[in-house]
């Protein structure tokens, strides 16, 4: 194999040179990767769906939800920890929206700045823990996990939140679904854009303006580097973490939000596993789990190879088990190639 | 076996005058750094042979050969007359050589007779034969006077009990060579007792025994013979008797002071304004039992003014630095000042907006992210320097780091390279740039030209010297005493916690420093 390569005129030292640089940039990876579902959604084109744009809007689209939660997620992982929460913060914020926004009739000035305060205190509770009392990330966000489901069941009574609103006769009676919902859920642009992919897009850009541009950005990278030169650098570790917990809750409110939209419903049985599915997209963008390293833009990358993974299968009719048994594989495979960098 | 020795008969009886181990001709390279050269050792069975040397002798490198962690570059090793080689821990541990580490190796969370036997369990087909366990650990602790319940865990006992439960792993495995790396360092008086006894014991039992420490008295007290290392040579192996206190500091010592760096032009620190004082500074160990790191220590450092900090491992000194700046927040009693007015160190970021700065002994550890670039290390401490209202102006960034880099000649192809990539002299200038960068006033150097080459060594000296003439306040720590008298005005010596002498430059001398960091009696006095 080597042997042929070295054959083949073109690759000169200098072009091998140029490869093995690209190689070890995590942004060329991961794009590459991206090209490479591009060129099976291509060949495996369910008929030509895969030609159609309605195809790739709705791609974009179904993977917003899992796009907002991973680019929280992106920044606590950049910081060296982890948050488990975020799915079952989900549930809770979908579920609080569905009440105040269809049972109580709150305005949405009022209704989603509640919500997002919701998510970014329960970010911020599990961030304080993390940083006051040293315990591992996966613990306490293991614990806000749990806890936030039952919040959920609690203020939801364990039932849907839908337009159908129980009377004191017992009787149901059906609401309009209110006027926000229907905003979220709609496209723009001739029905080219879903305002939840314009959302996760809106996410992307805070995030990285955050990781990039700000000092909290540069504070967030040196305390997943090494926290313990970061602390004798005069950063201020506790603060940091609060943040970068707080923005992963606030994140999932978003997510909250944008999910209740779309199902037009709260349901407290909502984002169970989400966590995982922005874990691996992080992981697939190629950001380090170890902390410190990798970025927003990877975060992107691995939301669009997940999304369009899921979206060929579909459109291929592949049954969901072997969907599945098939990302479980693309994530290792995914991890393997990038264990080969640094 | 059997047959093996009746051939080997002759040579068994030369056994007999053999000593229980012999190390010839040992070497061992890191690198370019020899960290042992042509060094011979040996130990006999019931003696107590004491490794001296300052930090950095190669005595831990000798060790680590003995125990199967190093293999030597050349070298032999006998034990009993035969000629071996350890691979690894396991098989040195196979040969009865048990090292009893500073940081103990046990597992708190088992039980007494678990961690004896840890990695050479009893066992019948798999099964554990916990009863012979306990039986043989508990006839283990007997011999050391020590009556614990061999089921109860590890962790519930004090620091000196579980030291003599891993001499009793030791005795178990029946070891007939220990190796005590100072074992007395975390140690109290009565202690520190208990455990002599218990050597003694052993002596009588026919081990050898390997102790290193850093204290006269201790050496004196239980010592049959000394050998001395210095930067990796075997320098002397005398009997206690043959090497008194002065001749055993001359030969640790004996480095050749190099030509001075400190700028003399620096006016006399005496009758500036005193920039750092601390007053009764204590520092409790963080766990409860031991003696504290650091009691009462009282000092004063005036603006332009390097006071040496001198003290071996174990003598609290960098526990002192790392104190003042703020590192062990709720362990720390005392009173300190800058500039007169009171300073509470509570933490790291209140100290550096004091203007205080630490440079620690371990780079990669403590000292850079390494993942991240050079411009982004160096502007650390500083950050909001170069994030007015939070956003990051990154040509004010490169352009800080582009004039640290340019004062401290780094030698980089770009500032925007990973620090990972660059060589241990230069990873150095980053931390240095990183703490230029930031203003300090009081500058707090712990090791600062550990493992960097001589011409880094020297544009560091060139550096602190700037530092002084600009009026800052220095605090060196340098185990290399050479360096540690050439650039310090003051030298204040520090022995298990506390200040036990301090000499002028005038009077300063790499013995008297050595004689007083060892515990040495009236040291200041002579």
């Amino acid at each position: 194999m080597s042997d042929e390569l070295k054959s083949i005129p073109s690759l000169s030292p200098a072009h091998a040179a140029w490869w093995r640089e690209a190689l070890r940039n995590p942004v060329f990876t991961a794009a590459a990767a991206f090209g490479l579902v591009l060129v099976l959604g291509l060949i495996f084109s369910g008929d030509g769906a895969f030609y159609k744009w309605g195809t790739h809007r709705d791609a974009l689209r179904q993977a917003s939800v899992y796009g907002i939660l991973a680019c929280g997620m992106t920044v606590v992982i950049i910081s060296a920890g982890i948050d488990l929460s975020v799915g079952s913060v989900l549930a809770l914020v979908a579920v609080s929206f569905s009440i105040l926004s269809i049972h109580w009739g709150w305005s949405p000035w009022v209704a989603i700045p509640a919500c997002l305060a919701v998510g970014t205190a329960c970010g911020a509770v599990t961030g304080g823990i993390i940083a006051r009392f040293a315990i591992q990330p996966f613990i306490v966000t293991l614990s806000m996990m749990v806890f936030a489901r039952g919040m959920a069941k609690y203020v939801s009574g364990g039932m849907k939140v839908s337009t159908a609103v129980q009377g004191a006769d017992g009787t149901y009676s059906y609401v309009d679904v209110p006027e926000i919902f229907r905003l979220i859920d709609s496209r723009l642009l001739g029905e080219n854009l879903s305002v939840v992919s314009l959302i996760f897009l809106a996410c992307v850009v805070i995030s990285w303006i955050g990781l990039s541009r700000l000092r909290w950005g540069r504070y967030i990278y040196a305390i997943g580097g090494n926290e313990a030169a970061a602390r004798l650098s005069g950063v201020p570790v506790g603060a940091m973490k609060v943040a970068a917990y707080g923005l992963a809750g606030l994140f999932a409110a978003v997510a909250g939000i944008c999910q209740a939209a779309q199902e037009q419903q709260g349901d407290p049985e909502a984002g169970i596993a989400y966590e995982l599915s922005a874990i691996a997209i992080v992981v697939i963008g190629g950001t380090n789990l170890m902390g410190g390293r990798g970025g927003i833009g990877l975060t992107l990358l691995g939301t669009l190879i997940i999304g369009y993974i899921e979206k060929i299968l579909s459109i291929n009719a592949v049954p969901e088990a072997n969907r599945l048994m098939l990302t479980g594989v693309i994530i290792v495979a995914a991890v393997l190639i990038q264990r080969r960098r640094v | 076996m059997a047959t093996a020795s009746v051939q080997a008969r002759p040579e068994q009886q030369q056994a007999e005058n053999h000593p229980l181990l012999r190390m010839t001709g040992i070497s061992k390279s890191f690198g370019a750094i020899r960290a042992l050269k042509q060094v011979d050792f040996d130990l006999r069975a019931g003696e107590v042979h004491v490794l001296a040397g300052e930090n950095g002798a190669g005595k831990s490198t000798l060790i680590k050969i003995l125990g199967g962690v190093h293999q030597p570059d050349e070298g032999r090793i006998h034990l009993r007359g035969r000629l071996l080689r350890f691979h690894s821990p396991r098989e040195a541990v196979a040969q009865g050589v048990a090292i009893i580490h500073q940081e103990l190796s046990l597992v708190p969370a088992m039980s007494i007779a678990d961690n004896i036997f840890l990695g050479h369990e009893h066992t019948t087909g798999g099964w554990l034969r916990h009863q012979d366990q306990r039986q043989q650990a508990g006839r283990a602790l007997k011999r050391l006077g020590l009556t614990a319940d061999v089921r109860q865990t590890v962790g519930t006992f004090p620091i000196a009990t579980q030291q003599l439960i891993e001499i009793a792993k030791a005795l178990a495995l029946e070891a007939e060579i220990i190796v005590m790396d100072e074992p007395t360092s975390a140690l109290r008086e009565p202690e520190v007792e208990r455990l002599f006894a218990c050597i003694h014991d052993l002596k009588v039992r026919d081990c050898g025994i390997i102790y290193i420490t850093h204290k006269l008295e201790e050496v004196y007290h239980i010592a049959d013979r000394i050998t001395v290392l210095r930067d990796g040579d075997h320098i002397i192996t005398a009997r206690v008797a043959e090497l008194p206190a002065a001749a055993l500091i001359r030969s640790m010592v004996g480095r050749d002071l190099p030509e001075s760096a400190r700028d003399a032009t620096v006016p006399a620190p005496s009758g500036r304004q005193v920039r750092l004082a601390a007053q009764g500074f204590s520092v409790q160990a963080s766990r409860r039992g031991l003696r504290p790191l650091v009691e009462g220590v009282s000092l004063e450092v005036r603006a332009g003014e390097i006071v040496g900090l001198a003290g071996l491992a174990g003598s609290g000194n960098s526990d002192l630095l790392s104190a003042l700046f703020g590192v062990h927040r709720g362990r720390v009693a005392g009173r300190a000042w800058i500039d007169g007015r009171p300073y509470r160190p509570t933490s790291p970021r209140a100290a550096i907006r004091r203007g205080i700065a630490l440079v620690t002994n371990d780079r990669q550890r403590t000292g850079l992210v390494l993942g991240m670039n050079i411009a982004a290390n160096m502007t650390l401490a500083s950050v909001a320097r170069v994030s007015p209202a939070g956003w990051l102006d990154f040509a004010h960034e490169m352009q800080l780091a582009e004039r640290v880099a340019g004062d401290l000649d780094l030698r980089a192809a770009s500032l925007t390279q990973p620090v990972a990539t660059l060589s241990g002299g230069n990873q150095q200038k980053v931390v240095l740039g990183k703490w230029l960068n930031a203003q300090p006033r009081v500058l707090l150097l712990d090791e600062p030209t550990r493992g960097v080459d001589v011409g880094a060594k020297q544009e560091i000296y060139q550096l602190m010297n700037r530092w002084s003439r600009a009026g800052h306040a220095i605090l060196l720590i340098t185990s290399e005493l050479p360096e540690l008298l050439m650039m310090s005005d003051r030298i204040i010596v520090m022995h298990r916690g506390k200040v036990v002498a301090e000499f002028d430059r005038a009077q300063a001398t790499q013995e008297r420093i050595l004689h007083a960091a060892m515990g040495g009696a009236a040291a200041s006095s002579e």
